[in-house]
């Protein structure tokens, strides 16, 4: 049979859509080639991966649902979700890239395209793109070293020697930091050392404001200067716990930064790009205030954005890019440089799917290799999952839903809060939780549970502190992260006020809230320091061995107001 | 840096502030204490008392804080009034127990620029004043204190 690539496309599609599973490489060999057959352009490539949370292994993740922008940022990339993001980017339902940029039809797609991510999957993915782009660097937007549990009990020595096999040239951070200072100062003093650059133009020391890192690098690609510019997380000491970093101070830092393009610049850099983990909500509005940066490579909020946003400024234009989280997206950025200036750029956010891709043998050996020594403890059985359950989206997901109901039983609360991360995998509906699923959702550095008397006074103001940290008008007063999930309070949030008036109609077991009443408390995640009291994966592991079954989680959602016409909600 | 070298600079720094004149700190606290504007409990009160009452919204002080505080117990102010004849700049904060912070004199031509930290109960504006030729002149900036926890 001689078919032609459209028609092998269309036949996909049709098999696809009769829900058979396509999970067969050597079925799907030809068009695999042709699926990562991107063209080359230009003289000037970027490679980005960001977020991908230590997940080593090809994961479930389902997009968000509620993914909500305010102001400047209402129905605007990234705050598009399902069929609205299709639409902007006119991208056909039900196929691979719906299913791997939107949560649409997610059980049923998941099926049938399977599982995405994986570094032994991404390296030959990355040798494929950079075979075709001789000179090209890769860039690691940070969140590299946590999210996992094997990168928690090795204190991310497993990422770091998978980074560094990956080929990465530049790295920036952010959750690397809650491994401690003296951690990531060892690595990149060490392991990284004359192989990757960690730089990091906006953490200073907080005496005198002595740089910790380099600020920028400055490479040549075809004989082309190229710079590359580090933001980390500009509130790591703010949404992680800052006794981490005890002498660093960090923030958005923008009259340095211009500082430090003008120098890049001047030191005869043609493209100037920002390895950023801001959060595409902050560098979509630094781009428009500083000047002279080509891009952006965005991370921290997880948006799989297929393309740019152009942002207009002073100096012309920059590009800003987010790739999504978890290992499913490698980003591609070729410019075309003329006369000493970018004259032109492509982009592609390529998804990485894992049956489409043969797993490259020395990552698949070094990945086989860290997890040896904790294979029996990953694969514990803990409990067999009846519905989906994930993390992302603004108010809830069924996996913190799960957290807070076992934080609640099993600490005797009334109410529970569990900290609005936005990293953590997916499960399938009749998928086994493992403890390594569990260590996807809690692998932090400050894992202590805790059950506290608050008042009901004090229980609005963290809610209305959290809400404002993503909802401000302002993006550089936002943090990044989602809304705490709440667990036993159902309320309204009111998204046309400001802080202080968002939540409202605060009911526990069908009574109002007395703000002067004590309720009990849990929750996890403390930033302060000396918090004592048992590991979160304690607490939720032995309440799914008790319980054997997990039933479909019915999600605590506050009552919007101020939605209308969102299309950052479905 | 090494430590010794780090924690010498500290002394010195302290020590230069002390002898330059720049700062009046002897001689305001011993002859031009404004109690009344210190001890305030309310902005108006304290501007009022201070004389900074309604002063002139001016560009021309810059002011440098961070957007969203890392510490509100240790939150780092620097401003710099480029407005001829600057002879004060004071620093006041909305919702503070005392909004009136501080206050900086400048004599004989010294450039006014100053770096604090300066403590906050809560999000509010900073606002920094300035007294120029018996003119006063103000800038503000937000800087947002909060409980921290729950990012990306």
């Amino acid at each position: 049979m001689s078919m032609n690539r459209r028609e092998f496309m269309q036949l996909l599609a049709f098999a696809a859509a009769s829900g058979f599973a396509l999970n067969s490489r050597s079925a799907l060999a030809g068009n695999a080639d042709q699926f990562y057959d991107l063209p080359s352009f230009g003289n000037v490539s970027l490679l980005h991966i960001t977020d991908c949370h230590a997940q080593l292994l090809p994961i479930y993740f389902r997009e968000p649902n509620v993914n909500i922008g305010l102001g400047a940022s209402r129905n605007r990339p990234p705050h598009l979700v399902g069929e609205y993001l299709l639409k902007a980017y006119g991208i056909k339902p039900g196929s691979r890239d719906a299913y791997a940029f939107t949560y649409l039809d997610f059980e049923h797609a998941a099926k049938t395209y399977g599982k995405v991510g994986g570094f032994a999957h991404l390296a030959t993915l990355v040798k494929k793109v950079r075979a075709s782009r001789p000179g090209s660097l890769l860039l690691d937007g940070g969140d590299t070293w946590q999210g996992s549990a094997t990168a928690l009990w090795t204190k991310g020595q497993d990422m770091v020697d998978a980074g560094k096999l990956l080929g990465v040239d530049v790295m920036t951070g952010h959750w690397e930091f809650t491994l401690g200072a003296d951690r990531v100062k060892h690595v990149v003093d060490n392991d990284f050392k004359g192989k990757v650059d960690f730089v990091a133009q906006n953490i200073k020391t907080s005496d005198f404001g002595d740089p910790v890192f380099e600020d920028f690098t400055l490479r040549q690609i075809n004989d082309i200067p190229v710079a590359v510019i580090g933001q980390a997380f500009p509130y790591t000491p703010v949404a992680n716990p800052g006794y981490m970093t005890p002498d660093w101070t960090f923030g958005i830092q923008e009259d340095h930064l211009q500082k430090i393009v003008n120098s890049a610049r001047a030191k005869g850099a043609q493209v100037v790009v920002l390895l950023s983990h801001n959060g595409m909500d902050v560098d979509i509005k630094l781009a428009g205030r500083v000047s002279g940066i080509d891009a952006i490579m965005g991370g921290h909020t997880h948006d799989g954005v297929p393309q740019p946003v152009v942002v207009k400024n002073a100096g012309g234009q920059t590009l800003v890019t987010n790739a999504g989280s978890n290992g499913k997206f490698l980003g591609v950025l070729d410019f075309d440089v003329r006369n000493g200036k970018v004259a032109d750029f492509r982009y592609k956010l390529l998804p990485v799917f894992a049956n489409l891709i043969t797993p490259d043998a020395e990552m698949d050996a070094l990945i086989k290799k860290v997890r040896a020594p904790f294979e029996d403890k990953l694969a514990e059985k803990l409990a067999v999952t009846e519905g989906t359950l994930y993390r992302r989206g603004n108010f809830n997901g069924t996996f913190d839903q799960l957290i807070l109901d076992a934080l609640m039983e099993v600490k005797g609360a009334e109410a529970a809060f569990s900290p609005g991360f936005r990293w953590g995998t997916s499960l399938l509906p009749g998928e086994t939780i493992t403890m390594e699923h569990l260590m996807d959702q809690t692998a932090i550095t400050y894992p202590q549970s805790t059950l506290t008397e608050m008042t009901g006074a004090t229980i609005k103001g963290i809610m209305e502190d959290v809400c404002d940290n993503l909802f401000n008008a302002d993006p550089y007063k936002q943090q990044g992260g989602d809304m705490v999930r709440v667990g036993g309070i159902s309320y309204t949030c009111d998204l046309t006020k400001t802080m202080g008036s968002r939540i409202n109609n605060m009911m526990l077991n069908g009574k109002a809230l007395d703000p002067n009443r004590k309720y009990k408390v849990a929750g996890w995640a403390p930033v302060a320091e000396g918090v004592q009291g048992e590991p979160i994966w304690d607490v939720v592991s032995g309440y799914l061995r008790d319980k054997k079954t997990v039933a479909p989680r019915k999600l605590n959602l506050p009552k919007l107001v101020g939605i209308e016409g969102n299309e950052g909600i479905a | 840096m090494n430590q010794a070298r780090r924690t010498f600079l500290k002394g010195t720094a302290v020590a230069v502030a002390m002898l330059s004149g720049v700062l009046k700190v002897g001689k305001a606290f011993a002859l031009e204490w404004n109690s009344a504007a210190f001890t305030a409990k309310k902005l108006d009160e304290a501007l009022k008392s201070s004389g900074y009452e309604g002063a002139a919204a001016s560009d021309d002080i810059l002011i440098k804080v961070p957007e969203i505080a890392e510490n509100g117990a240790l939150v780092p102010v620097e401003a710099t009034s480029n407005i001829p004849g600057t002879t004060s700049i004071a620093i006041f904060s909305d919702k503070n127990p005392n909004p009136m912070i501080a206050e900086f004199n400048f004599m004989n031509g010294a450039e006014p620029f100053i770096s604090v930290r300066i403590k906050m109960a809560e999000t509010a504006p900073v606002r920094i004043m300035v007294k120029a030729n018996g003119k006063v002149y103000t800038n503000s900036r937000d800087v947002k204190v909060t409980a921290g926890g729950c990012g990306g």
